[in-house]
């Protein structure tokens, strides 16, 4: 039911007080409005830190090769251990490890060599379970497959940044073949990832790099743990190490020989600065909210008290409570709505602003991305604005129609 | 029209109670003339406020229009005020924000009669009372004399049994004082009841009875300078 009449007084009354109306108005605005840039920006900071970490596996073990600090079993401290791929099959086999990868350097200095050119950029040389690990995008052919591996095949996977020095925009490079170390190697798959400097690099077949160096080492083993937690992160790295120690005969407490880098810990550190960060942009926005109540209810009793004087000549004149203090109370969530909303209208206003000059200037800033508003969460607190509003007018409207007319009239 | 049985009201403090009114029986039929004297405590105000229902009285019988006034809730004190009632007061108690035209229609919004009738309905009475020029002018842009004009124009739009004015020529000079009287005796010539709370002389006596109130008791009746029709 739409009572135009009322509105038209709650229309004149509103215009007729522009300084009361625009305070009030400017009060729920500035909350609403530091409310939405606040979370935006917030968000910001989340997204750039999220993608940071969310390219790679997140729960990664690396294991490199180190020497020994106690002596142990008749072996002296101080021996450089290493490992091979039965040690890899090995861990593949572990309670929680997801997938297992590694990587293999071959010795001696070589470039990739395409007719008269040459780089000398990486060649790691990878299982196919690689991809998981580095979670590559490829922009034609394959990456290494379970065949290159059990054949040793002679192909290689290379990066964009190779496939730029090496190849023309139009030319097809997949069935060209690289030279590494004087050996040709069939151009399967070009891949792309996030960074460009993660595409300076080919990837070889494992086991045909190890047959070209004629060994079974590898020199980084890799451990994708899946969803484990930061605990049970640690209880895998623990036994990982037991595995490799008993192999390798080395000390159950020597620290140095075997060496982890649990990416769990990182991940933890990044959590916990992100907790923080949440907690933060609540407290200073449930701030922001807190203080836009109070300043809409400081007003509203203000107008109310302003108007007794009014509300006792309409009393006298047949208003009764109901219409008082529905007029008082239609008057504030209506001002408080149009202003709630003005706030996020110019609040989303401004982080599309935001958002579209880093696009156009292709701004990559490492810790602030793609800044955006949960609008639910934005209405919920208008919503909350507005209803205070509405009680703070109410506590007021219910005390002011109560009172004799007379005596309101005298105010 | 009106009729009073042993009124009593008190006002009461933390400390102590005042008996302001300490029981009036008066009778006033409709189409009377009638003026309330007395001096400032003597209760006059209060009982214009019992008899406009802006105030509740203790203890007695008030009838209006032969119905009961004891016990009302706030909405049927509004409506009877609403439909029955005018109410004129010594500082106009015109809302500032609105224009004159605006001012006069006020009661039939709370009759909820349509907005363009109550316009129109508004300029007739600001008519009336000779401010047709000033419809649109708001309260501060007016005399006082023009202000309690519109005032009077207001009390009269819904068409009232009774029309109730607590001092109306108190802040008003001599000859804008005789001219809203005259008002109020073309008004009461149309049958509707006046009565006026006063506390000068030659006001009371354009009215057709005095009653003299002292210590919240009736002390007197005159008859006043014109005859009741």
């Amino acid at each position: 039911m739409i009572d135009l009449d009322k509105w038209q007084e709650i229309f004149s009354s509103l215009s007729r007080h522009k300084l009361r109306t625009i305070l009030t108005a400017l009060s729920v605005w500035w909350g609403i409005f530091m409310l939405v840039i606040l979370l935006g920006f917030g968000k910001g900071l989340q997204n750039s830190a999220t993608r940071n970490f969310s390219n790679d596996a997140e729960n990664v073990l690396y294991i490199w090769a180190d020497q020994t600090s106690v002596p142990y079993k008749g072996l002296p401290a101080g021996r450089f251990i290493g490992y091979t791929s039965p040690d890899l099959e090995a861990i593949k086999g572990l309670e929680g490890t997801k997938r297992t990868s590694a990587r293999f350097n071959m010795s001696g200095n070589y470039f990739i060599a395409y007719k008269n050119k040459s780089l000398a950029y990486r060649v790691q040389c990878v299982p196919p379970e690689h991809y998981y690990i580095e979670n590559p995008i490829l922009t034609s052919g394959r990456f290494l497959n379970q065949t290159d591996m059990d054949l040793r095949r002679k192909v290689v996977v290379m990066g964009e940044a190779v496939r730029e020095e090496l190849f023309k925009e139009d030319e097809d490079p997949l069935g060209e073949y690289l030279e590494i170390k004087g050996i040709k190697f069939q151009i399967v798959g070009v891949f792309t990832e996030g960074k460009k400097r993660e595409t300076e690099r080919v990837y070889l077949p494992l086991s045909t790099a190890q047959r070209i160096d004629g060994t079974e080492d590898v020199h980084t083993m890799i451990v994708d743990m899946g969803k484990a937690n930061y605990e049970e992160a640690m209880v895998i790295e623990e036994s990982v190490r037991q595995e490799l120690s008993t192999r390798l005969k080395i000390a159950p407490n020597d620290r140095q020989a075997i060496g982890i880098h649990n990416d769990a810990e990182n991940f933890k550190e990044i959590s916990l600065v992100m907790t923080f960060l949440n907690i933060f942009i609540w407290f200073v926005g449930i701030g922001s909210i807190i203080a836009g109540v109070i300043g809409v209810s400081n007003i509203m009793l203000i107008i109310v008290k302003e108007r007794t004087k009014e509300i006792g000549v309409r009393k006298a004149l047949g208003a009764t409570p109901n219409s008082i203090i529905s007029m008082i109370v239609q008057e504030s969530v209506f001002l408080t709505s149009i202003a709630g909303y003005l706030g996020l209208a110019c609040g989303m206003g401004v982080i599309f602003a935001i958002q579209k000059v880093m696009e156009i200037n292709e701004a990559e800033l490492e810790f602030f991305h793609n800044p955006e508003v949960d609008i639910k969460l934005v209405l919920v607190a208008l919503l909350i604005l507005i209803i205070s509003g509405a009680v703070a007018g109410l506590i007021p409207a219910i005390q002011a129609a109560r009172i004799n007319p007379v005596t309101a009239m005298k105010s | 029209m009106i009729s009073l049985q042993n009124i009593r009201k008190s006002y009461h403090t933390d400390y102590n109670s005042l008996e302001v009114l300490k029981g009036i029986d008066l009778t006033i039929n409709q189409g009377e003339f009638v003026s309330i004297m007395g001096s400032s405590g003597s209760g006059k105000s209060t009982l214009l406020n019992i008899l406009g229902l802006l105030d509740e009285f203790d203890s007695g019988e008030y009838l209006l229009n032969d119905a009961a006034m004891d016990n009302l809730s706030q909405k049927q004190a509004a409506m009877y005020r609403n439909q029955l009632l005018g109410f004129v007061f010594q500082s106009f108690n015109l809302l500032n924000f609105k224009t004159a035209m605006e001012n006069v229609a006020l009661p039939l919004y709370y009759q909820k009669v349509d907005r363009k009738k109550r316009q129109a309905l508004a300029l007739d009475y600001l008519d009336r009372v000779g401010l047709k020029e000033w419809a649109h002018h708001l309260p501060t842009q007016l005399s006082g004399g023009q202000q309690q004009r519109v005032a009077i124009a207001r009390s009269l739009i819904t068409s009232p049994k009774v029309i109730l004015a607590d001092e109306p020529t108190g802040a008003l000079d001599s000859k804008t004082s005789h001219d809203v009287m005259e008002i109020f005796k073309e008004v009461n010539r149309e049958g509707i009841t006046m009565i006026i709370v006063t506390h000068e002389e030659d006001i009371a006596k354009m009215t057709n009875r005095i009653i003299y109130l002292k210590d919240g008791l009736i002390e007197k009746e005159e008859t006043g300078t014109i005859s009741q029709t």
